[in-house]
């Protein structure tokens, strides 16, 4: 009924191969257009899907049931072990569809304007496809196993995009410690895949989640390590890897720099799409999580709260403006993460579970829609900092209007999306724990603050002495921004609870006054102070600075946490690990391999002389050894 | 009376052979080197005449004193256009050669002399049994047990492809 | 009666007087002459055995019998290659025929 949801996967496969496999030879921007066609078909069938299952298919009586809507049987070890390629629709799997292809889409659109005339203006969109393609697969992944593949996928494309401009030697180290830093996470992803699948015996979500984890439970009862249950060790490795994609501390390195890559791939990947993998795996493990290994997700939930408070921290000082987003995109991962950390299961328990799938909806497209508006804004200043920047509003009116929508919904400011979303999680935490409610509130106010900080200093403020006049980006990059606020300011009123919950029972959600009014109250305190500081040039930031110097030096070098993971790794692992293992390897095992092989050259030079062709030596060699066997049989 | 002079003549032979043997090998002119070896085919015929094989005796003198001598005459007279000296030998060549050929002579002479063969007792040994040549062809015509009429043939076709083949591979390019 | 080691001591002899000229002689028609003086220690052999040791048998004999034949046919191939090696080379010398291809 559903096997159409396959196109929404295959088409961008068949796109990506199209574009990859035609060399160079499509003209112009034939290969945005294709590419965009293709995305626009994959979005109008995730619409149709959406529509198809929560007006129908999926509705059951009191809740959402899932539906396998194609499933093939890829590779199989015993009777039980399977792996199984197919297509899972639930809740949240086709709202990721319909974020995914969304955003996707935009991307595409916008691209065409942005990356106009661009050296690789083809293979873009064949990445792009490639990230789409993989992206899909992911989400409706029906087992783990498969999520895990295009989970790799996903990192191989994200790669691919960072190191687009490859000639640029910050681009390639970029993409090589996203690569580098994602793998090491996904270690922890495999480890945990293969630890769950040996005692449970099964990759399949449905079967582990099913009887709130009934079999996990059941099968890795008794089972301990390290005065860990085996359990906790497999969730809290399967959560590495989600801490590794979704960039929470202190995995979260290579987010920042993976902004070498072209700003609409920032929009898509870093923001809106590829970070909130690991929020979604965790939401779909949500049942294991929540009755088998509750210490795991209050872990999730203190990382998260951890890391969002840090980079809020960090991101107020950064003058890069992708940077900020970076970073404020870690934060707001962070906060679902905590979400999802408080969350109940089942009803209105489970608000923070929907909260959180709340939140990346809403801000998969605001936080795209600031990365593209950056964008708009570096194509018009040919620069990302901000210091070479203020006084835009006048010349780029379309980007400062959209800008300004982006930042209010993600302040949290009524009646834009951010405000819904933000304050389902502000609601949920004050439900659980005073003291997290308290941690995310005042992230929230930081966030408004640094967000607008942002705003100020780009569109008000002194215009700067630019080069040539900045103008306003072509139609079909402000096309993608209109859409997007459109989106950011509606998408709020969704009554997003009648769609997901933790159990796919169908909520009406109330907004609870007193919550919803202090986290305006906190925004609205941000955006004061910003507008406070920045609003019109002068030395306040300078002199806060300096009287907070440490914290802020220190803040400004992101804590210095890339030096401890230089550290860690080059003067701990590469000195005390690699160099010895090295070493042995160069030493011992080279060596002994070299030695046999210039034995076996010494010992042929010694021989080779016995194989002359003279006849005559050989008759001599014969005839002595044959009378050397005739004395040894004779006297023995 | 009659075994004291075949065991005369037998050690006038084994000396010829013996002498005529080593000129033949270490002789420097090839034509007297093929002389020899005309004279260590000879004796040996007269050894298996004394062994009363008397159509191999024969054979060997036609075949190889006839044939096969006048076939390297031949070959030396075609082959040493520059004399029929041999280049002179190596030293230390020689004295490896003559060392194994003295190890070899010492150590087969030890084995049969250690080895009891017991013919004592068989009559025929000494006494003139020489073969009908009608018995000999019979064994090379028949198909039966110790009768030779594969080999034969093997032996005759083998011959044929010899001589085509020496054809062909002395012939003028 | 003449004992039967010492036909087997002449053959030996002359088989390893034959060794030697094998290994030492440089003129390849010297060492077609020693692997003659080889052939026909062995038949020599071939033929005492078969008097002495089974006397109502012939084996012996026409083993020596085929064993000339074959040593006429072997002669014949040789020469000939010995020939063409001279009409190649201009020489007979084993030493410079210690290569497959020219």
């Amino acid at each position: 009924m559903m096997e159409y949801t396959l196109l929404i996967v295959v088409i961008p496969l068949l796109m990506f191969l199209l574009l990859a496999s035609c060399g160079r030879g499509m003209r112009g921007q034939l290969a945005g257009w294709l590419g965009s066609l293709g995305m626009s078909a994959a979005a109008l069938l995730s619409y149709t899907a959406a529509w198809h299952y929560f007006t129908g298919v999926g509705k059951g009586e009191e809740s959402y049931q899932q539906i396998l809507a194609c499933s093939v049987e890829w590779l199989r070890f015993t009777d039980k072990l399977h792996i199984d390629l197919g297509i899972l629709l639930d809740p949240i799997s086709v709202m990721m569809l319909v974020v995914i292809t969304t955003v996707s889409l935009m991307v595409h659109i916008y691209s065409l304007g942005y990356m106009k005339g661009e050296k690789g203006f083809q293979r873009y969109y064949a990445f792009l496809s490639l990230f789409s393609f993989s992206m899909l697969g992911l989400v409706v992944a029906p087992n783990i196993f498969q999520m895990y593949i295009f989970w790799e996928l996903v990192g191989v494309s994200s790669y691919l995009l960072i190191g687009f401009y490859y000639t640029k030697p910050a681009a390639v180290a970029a993409s090589k410690k996203a690569f580098i830093v994602t793998r090491f996470a996904d270690l922890g992803f495999l480890a945990g895949i293969l630890l769950l699948s040996y005692y449970t015996g099964t990759f399949d979500f449905a079967a582990l989640t099913a009887g709130e984890g009934a079999l996990v439970a059941g099968s890795m009862a008794g089972v301990s390590f390290m005065g860990l249950s085996a359990a906790s060790w497999a969730m809290a490795l399967i959560f590495m890897g989600g801490a590794g994609k979704s960039a929470m501390f202190p995995l979260h390195i290579w987010l920042p720099d993976a902004m070498e890559g072209p700003t609409p791939v920032s929009a898509l990947i870093h923001a809106a799409t590829m970070v909130v993998a690991g929020v979604y795996l965790v939401a779909r493990l949500f049942p294991v999580y929540f009755f088998v290994t509750p210490g795991v997700l209050q872990l999730i939930a203190y990382l998260g709260a951890f890391t969002a408070l840090f980079a809020a921290v960090v991101a107020i000082t950064q003058t890069d403006i992708k940077r900020v987003l970076a970073f404020s995109t870690i934060s707001q991962i962070a906060y679902m993460m905590v979400a999802l950390g408080v969350s109940g299961y089942s009803g209105h328990e489970g608000l923070g579970y929907m909260a959180t799938m709340f939140h990346l909806f809403t801000h998969a497209f605001f936080k795209a829609l600031l990365f593209l508006g950056a964008g708009s804004v570096i194509h018009a200043v040919h620069s990302n900092e901000m210091s070479c920047m203020g006084g835009l509003r006048h010349f780029l009116p379309v980007t400062h209007i959209t800008f300004l929508i982006a930042c209010l919904a993600i302040a949290g400011i009524p009646p834009f999306s951010g405000f819904f979303s933000k304050d389902e999680i502000l609601a949920a935490a004050f439900h659980h724990d005073q003291f997290l409610f308290f941690l995310l509130w005042v992230i929230a106010g930081l966030t408004a603050f640094y967000m607008f900080r942002l705003y100020y200093r780009i569109f008000r403020g002194e215009e700067r002495p630019y080069e040539h006049t900045p103008h306003e980006s072509p139609v079909s990059m402000l096309v993608p921004l209109g859409i997007l606020a459109l989106l950011s300011c509606v998408t709020g009123f969704i009554p997003f609870g009648k769609f997901v919950s933790s159990d796919g029972s169908m909520l009406v959600i109330h907004p609870e006054g007193m919550i919803a009014l202090a986290g305006v109250v906190a925004a609205l305190a941000g955006i004061g102070c910003a507008r406070f500081l920045y609003r019109k040039a002068n030395d306040r930031p300078a002199q806060i600075a300096t009287r907070l110097h440490g914290v802020y030096t220190a803040a400004y070098h992101k804590f210095y946490l890339d030096q401890v993971w230089l550290f860690i790794t080059k003067k701990i692992i590469f000195r005390c690990i690699a160099t010895p293992v090295a070493w042995f390897d160069k030493h011992v095992i080279d060596a002994s391999f070299d030695g046999l092989g210039r034995g076996t050259v010494k010992l042929a030079g010694a021989i080779k002389g016995l194989q002359s062709g003279k006849v005559q030596f050989y008759a001599f060699v014969f005839i002595v050894s044959t009378l050397l066997l005739t004395l040894w049989a004779f006297f023995y | 009376m009659e075994s004291i002079g075949s065991l005369i003549i037998f050690y006038i032979l084994g000396a010829i052979i013996i002498g005529s043997s080593v000129m033949a090998v270490t002789s420097k002119k090839m034509l007297r080197a093929a002389t020899y070896l005309l004279f260590v085919l000879i004796s040996t015929a007269g050894l298996y005449l004394l062994l009363n094989y008397h159509f191999l005796a024969a054979v060997q003198l036609s075949v190889y004193a006839g044939g096969i001598l006048i076939l390297f005459i031949f070959a030396i007279l075609l082959t040493s256009a520059r004399g029929d000296k041999t280049e002179p030998h190596d030293k230390r060549r020689i004295i490896t050669g003559v060392v194994t050929a003295l190890a070899g002579i010492v150590v087969t002479t030890l084995v049969t002399l250690k080895h009891q063969v017991l013919y004592n007792g068989n009559p025929t040994v000494t006494g003139d049994q020489e073969i009908p040549v009608k018995e000999i062809g019979f064994a090379l015509m028949g198909t039966d047990k110790y009768q030779y009429l594969l080999p034969f043939e093997a032996l005759s076709v083998l011959l044929l492809v010899c001589a085509i083949g020496s054809i062909l591979i002395a012939r003028k390019r | 009666m003449i004992p039967m080691e010492h036909y087997l001591i002449v053959s030996s002899v002359m088989f390893f007087v034959g060794i030697f000229g094998f290994i030492t002689r440089k003129n390849l028609l010297a060492v077609l002459i020693s692997i003659e003086l080889i052939l026909n220690s062995v038949e020599i052999n071939f033929s005492v055995f078969n008097r002495y040791l089974y006397p109502e048998h012939l084996e012996g004999m026409f083993f020596s019998l085929f064993g000339i034949a074959i040593s006429a046919a072997e002669t014949a191939v040789a020469i000939a290659i010995i020939i063409n090696i001279y009409r190649i080379r201009e020489n007979i010398d084993i030493r410079h025929i210690d290569k497959m291809k020219n």
